[in-house]
């Protein structure tokens, strides 16, 4: 349908030859790397004149920060997968059982520093369940990841015989609750740190490396990855064993902050705001583009977004309202987007 | 630079006696096939002769029934499509197994990526600028410009694509370049544009082996050529002199137009 328009264009460039005048390229280039961010900002502004100018104040960006923490983090291993072209849908829950785990290790009396390493492991061996039944069982990644947003969270119901542990001891706590000052008067809580690192190591994993270049090729193309000696398999039990795991560090974030963890109720429909925050950030369901900056800027919507609308004093109902449209949105975007760029 | 290969000088790749069946089904039986450096190799027959079959032992994608496979004398074995790339022998699949939404340079280089040492000594990292003007050098090499490699492939001309889908082949140094029907579903400018770059190929001394239905291709490109007719090979011969009007009879007939 766009391809009627492309000989002419190309005649226009023949250098170029790609369907595009240079001016349109340019365009694309820019709207492509700057992605969501103007729209951040542009919330971010409007919640500050509409809101009495409470939202841009050091003390309320450091509790947007925070409360977009876990979402960056479990975000961060949701692109992974999508990039791949799969899905994790269990991150939600896997976050719960692994909070657990952290709480009924830290209960061990002298040992309660185990609470986190417990999580991960708890985290990276669901994800490798998870990744094992899609590389080697060939089944469809939405199937399996949605079996096991059920059967995990039954299982971190289970592991505290379906009732609240709290450790009000809790070795770990400053995770969740310690701010580390930058200047005087500018202070980053440690949850905030804890996602940019996670950030930082996901864009050097996904840009700069052999792998994460593969991981690109896997969801472009998976068969010619195949072909190209590339062991698909590889990737994907890779990608879903680091959602995993990031999940399971975001059950030690959410263990941490609370102090507490309840197999039932933690981590309910994380998994939404995981995949919404990648799919504002501009990567494709279909695989193959995206990035990991992109992700950031869609958590930190997501969050600007909860926070904005409650110092507005809008209504929890509206809220929901208003998230799920933003979410629809951003969807719309990424189809229209994909015309643009990728006529297959 | 070369002209149709002789007896006098060695073949790039022999097969000897290879035959295929699947199950009760023989797809292929006892091809003797030699293909000397500089050849463009044209194989043809009806649907079902076998030519597909044949084609997916040669690049790897199935192990013969029967037979055996030399490359530069030495008796191989192709274990994966990727196992042949490595002994140098490259197929360019219909489909072009690219990757459109990723960059021309990443295609390129799929599987084969080019890295610099950052610092510490085991750890590398990609080198994306130098896989980028590679890419460029590479298509150069093709006579196609292209100015940004790092744009997706999904914005390019199915030629300009096919050429792409070459300088993979290039990035392994494919002595052997197998193209499947490489000017179906192209335009006229285009497939001028794809026999071109396998011109290109031809002069770099390399061997081209094609499957075409396109007679007027076939004519104009090959060296020789081979047809297929119930899984047997019945006509070897030179291309020279050939119409397209010859080739079609041939494959219908199964009879050399010279007898």
């Amino acid at each position: 349908m766009s391809e009627s328009k492309s000989p002419a264009a190309s005649a226009a460039v023949p250098s170029g030859g790609a369907g595009l005048s240079a001016k349109q390229v340019q365009m694309r280039a820019v709207i492509q790397s700057v992605g969501m961010l103007p729209v951040l900002i542009i919330l971010a502004i409007a919640f500050h004149y509409l809101g009495d100018e409470r939202f841009l104040t050091a003390q309320n960006l450091s509790i947007v920060a925070q409360q977009a923490s876990i979402n960056t983090v479990l975000g961060a291993g949701m692109t992974f997968v999508i990039l791949t072209g799969g899905i994790d849908l269990s991150v939600g829950s896997v976050l719960a059982a692994a909070a657990m785990a952290a709480l009924i290790a830290s209960l061990i009396p002298g040992w309660g520093m185990l609470g986190v390493p417990a999580a991960l492991l708890t985290g990276l061996l669901f994800g490798l369940v998870n990744g094992g039944l899609i590389a080697f069982g060939k089944l469809p990644p939405f199937i399996v990841t949605l079996g096991s947003l059920t059967a995990v969270r039954g299982l971190a119901r289970l592991m505290g015989g379906d009732s609240t542990i709290f450790n009000p001891d809790l070795p770990f706590a400053f995770i969740g609750n310690a701010t580390i000052k930058l200047l005087p008067g500018v202070s980053i809580p440690m949850l905030a740190l804890i996602a940019l690192a996670v950030i930082l190591i996901s864009w050097f994993v996904l840009r700069r490396t052999v792998l994460g270049i593969w991981i690109y090729a896997v969801g472009g193309n998976q068969a010619a990855a195949r072909l190209s000696g590339i062991k698909v398999w590889r990737i994907l039990l890779f990608v879903y064993a680091v959602s995993g795991l990031l999940a399971g560090l975001g059950g030690v974030m959410s263990a941490a902050r609370l102090y507490a963890a309840n197999g039932l109720q933690l981590g309910q429909s994380y998994e939404l705001d995981a995949i919404a925050a990648v799919i504002l950030g501009g990567t494709s369901f279909v695989g193959g583009i995206g990035s990991i900056w992109g992700t950031l800027i869609g958590a930190l919507i997501i969050a600007v977004l909860s926070n904005g609308l409650t110092l507005l004093g809008v209504s929890d109902i509206w809220q929901f309202i208003i998230k799920g449209l933003v979410i629809i949105g951003a969807v719309a975007l990424d189809r229209v987007r994909l015309q643009g760029s990728a006529r297959t | 630079m070369a002209e149709t290969g002789g007896p006098d000088r060695a073949p790039l790749l022999s097969l000897r006696g290879i035959g295929k069946n699947y199950g009760a089904v023989v797809a292929v039986r006892d091809v003797d096939l030699d293909v000397y450096p500089g050849e463009v190799l044209a194989i043809c027959g009806d649907n079902g002769a076998g030519k597909s079959s044949l084609i997916k032992i040669m690049s790897g994608a199935q192990a013969p029934s029967a037979g055996t496979i030399r490359l530069r004398g030495a008796e191989t074995r192709f274990r994966s499509p990727h196992d042949a790339l490595l002994q140098g022998v490259a197929t360019i699949y219909q489909d072009l197994a690219l990757a459109p939404r990723l960059s021309i340079a990443a295609n390129v280089f799929m599987g084969a990526e080019l890295t610099r040492p950052l610092g510490l000594k085991f750890l590398r990292v990609l080198d994306r600028a130098r896989m980028a003007d590679e890419a460029r050098a590479y298509l150069r090499r093709l006579s196609v410009e292209i100015a940004d490699t790092r744009r997706p492939v999904a914005g390019l001309s199915g030629g300009q694509r096919q050429a792409v889908a070459i300088s993979r082949a290039l990035r392994w140094d494919a002595g052997i370049v197998i193209m499947d029907e490489p000017t179906a579903a192209l335009g006229v400018k285009e497939t001028a544009q794809v026999l071109d770059l396998i011109r290109r190929l031809k002069s770099e001394g390399r061997v081209v082996i094609l499957i075409s239905h396109n007679m007027a291709d076939v004519a104009a490109l090959a060296t020789r050529v081979v047809v297929m007719r119930a899984g047997a090979k019945v006509i070897d011969r030179p291309a020279e002199g050939l119409t397209p009007d010859d080739l079609g009879h041939m494959i219908i007939t199964g009879r050399d137009v010279a007898q």
